[in-house]
């Protein structure tokens, strides 16, 4: 176990990269906290495997360094970094048994058979193949499979830190309940640094202690699932986490008081903000109203989802979507919305500026 | 569902019949034909039972043919296909270089039989060829028309350079329908490069393997030109294999019957082994599908 501290992280696919839009993953500087659980969320393309690659040293980033404990392990190959990591889709090594497919990596370290056949057995529990351990593993569905790779990675109990890559999308839903809960598990028994990427908001907020949002080769917050609810730090953590996302309007920011179209709207502190303003709203904080009172709004439509409303409405030519509990009414004459002042973020060309006295 | 009966439709396969008929089974029957009848010449021939077949079963001549046969072909599979698997792990994965090398090691395998032959025919010679006087010159005694020794090995180097890479570029195939995750996977698993190839290459290459097994098995069992060019089967006998001994036996001694006899035995041979292959490769497939 080990903490990972990343210094002055970079990496492009390019030999010669010359703009920051050439690198896969911007400049970032980081340290995963020994035995956190961490996930790495992000749309497909953002940097999230490039970067958990440059952990495992599958990859050798073009600049930076990455550090175990304090020790450069920037060139170090992969067996040395001692680290566990499961990809999107299963790996299993076709001619072996389950149970030689679990003792791999042990008896790569060369450990004794009475240890390997007491782990096996474990985390064949884990896993729940107990009874397929002597199959061979090629004729297995995608699912087994994929349960056998997290089992290769669960197997090593004195690892560095457990990264995984996407593992539970091709995983049933029903199974990646049972899958999640047993990570988790692993993690509270072992106190394993883990890395979890994925692109299910769902997934990354259920798994980890701090969520890390990447977009565009960087990150832009890691937080609490909370915070990022609360405080999303750019518009893009606002629109990925969230569902439906946050809305954006755009407005300009006058101290106190911000202006969407000719409406003005209170704030709850004092903001200076240049360039491209825009107040950024989740769903659960517009109220509808009836009274005259707010943004111009009509209803385009209203889905209910059971647990609530959501209500998508049209605010001078965009699309903003409004959270209703589920007894609610909506009344059929509401023309516009009204936002909760502590439910507002204030954004300057895409990043949150925080209140005159405040420094969140 | 009831299926029609139409005896008529059996006229739809009578295309089939003649085409087979014409490319295969009669010329085959005209090898029945000599293989059961003896003649003493004036084109009279008479029934002559399975005495051929009883003759050539019990000839050590074509048993000594078979033998050298069967070397031949252990001996280039044993070279080409460690060989083969060895470039093909050691090629360029991707760029200029990896078409290079698939163009280059292509070469040999276009170049026709009989030219191979004359190449290495020339080259191995002693007062002329590179390969023949190099060799004399660094003292080693070396002379492929003369000594055996020399003659299998000038013949067995042949093939290996011919053939060789036909085994690699299917291994090559192979090696490249290995997504890059099993290879990241082994390096997290700390596996050995050894352990690599055990569990992850050769596993996926089995498939292609087996069939450039059959080819270069099926092929070096039928050899005839290139050694017949290179060597003419000698010195001797010793690398007359079952090709160059039958076409002795038919064109040159003009002995049609116990060759046609030959010939079947031959042809059956092949038969059962391929049929070996068959069953073997898809009962592979069968457990890969399973």
């Amino acid at each position: 176990m080990a903490k990972i501290t990343l210094d002055n992280l970079a990496h492009s696919y390019l030999p010669n990269p010359q703009s920051d839009a050439d690198f896969a993953l911007k400049e970032l500087n980081h340290d995963w906290v020994d035995g956190e659980a961490y996930a790495l969320l992000g749309s497909s393309g953002c940097g999230k495997s490039t970067l958990l690659n440059i952990i495992s040293g599958l990859l050798i980033p073009s600049q930076g360094r990455i550090l175990f404990d304090g020790k450069d392990v920037t060139t170090a190959p992969t067996a040395e970094r001692n680290i566990a990591q499961v990809f999107q889709f299963p790996v299993v090594y076709d001619t072996m048994s389950v149970r030689d497919n679990l003792a791999f990596p042990l008896k790569n370290m060369g450990m004794d058979a009475a240890e390997i056949k007491r782990r096996v057995q474990k985390v064949a529990a884990m896993i729940d193949m107990e009874a397929e351990l002597n199959h061979k593993a090629r004729g297995l569905t995608a699912d087994a499979k994929q349960k056998i790779s997290l089992g290769r990675g669960m197997v090593r109990e004195d690892v560095n830190a457990l990264l995984f890559d996407e593992p539970l999308t091709v995983i049933d839903p029903h199974m990646k309940w049972e899958l999640r809960t047993q990570l988790k598990k692993l993690h509270q028994d072992f106190g394993h640094t883990m890395i979890y990427v994925t692109h299910d908001q769902t997934e990354a907020l259920t798994f980890a202690d701090k969520v890390v949002v990447m977009y565009d080769g960087r990150v832009v917050q890691i937080g609490t699932p909370q915070e990022l609810f609360e405080r999303p730090a750019h518009t893009f953590v606002g629109y990925f986490i969230g569902s439906p996302g946050m809305n954006l309007f755009d407005a300009q920011i006058d101290g106190t008081h911000a202006r969407i179209g000719d409406v003005s709207v209170a704030l709850d502190g004092h903001y200076s903000a240049a360039g491209h303003t825009q107040l950024g709203v989740r769903p659960e904080f517009i109220r509808l109203s009836a009274n005259g009172e707010g943004v111009p709004a009509t209803i385009r439509r209203i889905e209910d989802v059971g647990r609530h409303k959501i209500v998508r409405l049209d605010v001078m030519g965009r699309e903003i979507n409004a959270v209703v509990a589920e007894g609610e009414d909506i009344a059929a004459d509401t023309n516009r919305i009204t936002f909760a002042p502590e439910g507002i973020n204030v954004y300057a060309d895409d990043w949150r500026i925080a209140p005159r006295g405040t420094s969140v | 569902m009831n299926k029609t009966v139409n005896q008529k439709a059996w006229f739809l396969i009578l295309p089939v019949l003649l085409l087979v008929a014409f490319s295969a089974v009669i010329p085959l029957m005209t090898v029945v034909n000599y293989s059961v009848q003896d003649t003493f010449g004036n084109n009279q021939f008479f029934w002559a039972g399975l005495d051929w077949f009883d003759d050539m079963l019990h000839s050590d001549r074509m048993w000594n043919a078979l033998g050298r046969q069967l070397m031949f072909s252990a001996i280039i599979l044993a070279i080409e296909v460690p060989l083969g698997i060895f470039v093909a792990l050691n090629m360029p994965k991707k760029g200029f270089w990896s078409s290079f090398c698939l163009v280059f090691m292509s070469l040999p395998l276009l170049i026709p039989w009989n030219v191979v032959g004359t190449i290495w025919q020339i080259f191995g010679r002693v007062d002329i060829g590179l390969l023949g006087y190099a060799l004399d010159a660094l003292g080693i005694d070396y002379n492929y028309t003369q000594n055996t020794f020399d003659a299998w090995v000038t013949v067995i180097v042949m093939d290996v350079w011919h053939w060789t890479s036909l085994v690699a570029l299917l291994g090559y195939a192979g090696l490249r329908s290995i997504p890059d995750a099993y290879y990241q996977a082994a390096k997290i698993d700390q596996a050995s490069r050894w352990a690599v190839f055990r569990y992850i290459e050769l596993p996926k290459m089995a498939g292609v393997l087996m069939i450039a097994i059959l080819l270069r098995f099926m092929d070096s069992f039928m050899i005839y030109t290139e050694p017949f060019v290179l060597t003419g089967g000698g010195p001797g006998n010793a690398t007359t294999f079952l090709s160059i001994d039958l076409v002795k036996m038919a064109l040159g001694q003009f002995d049609l019957g116990p060759a046609a006899a030959f010939s079947l035995m031959y042809f059956l041979v092949i038969m059962a082994i391929s049929w070996v292959f068959y069953t073997v490769m898809t009962t592979l497939d069968k457990r890969d599908g399973k």
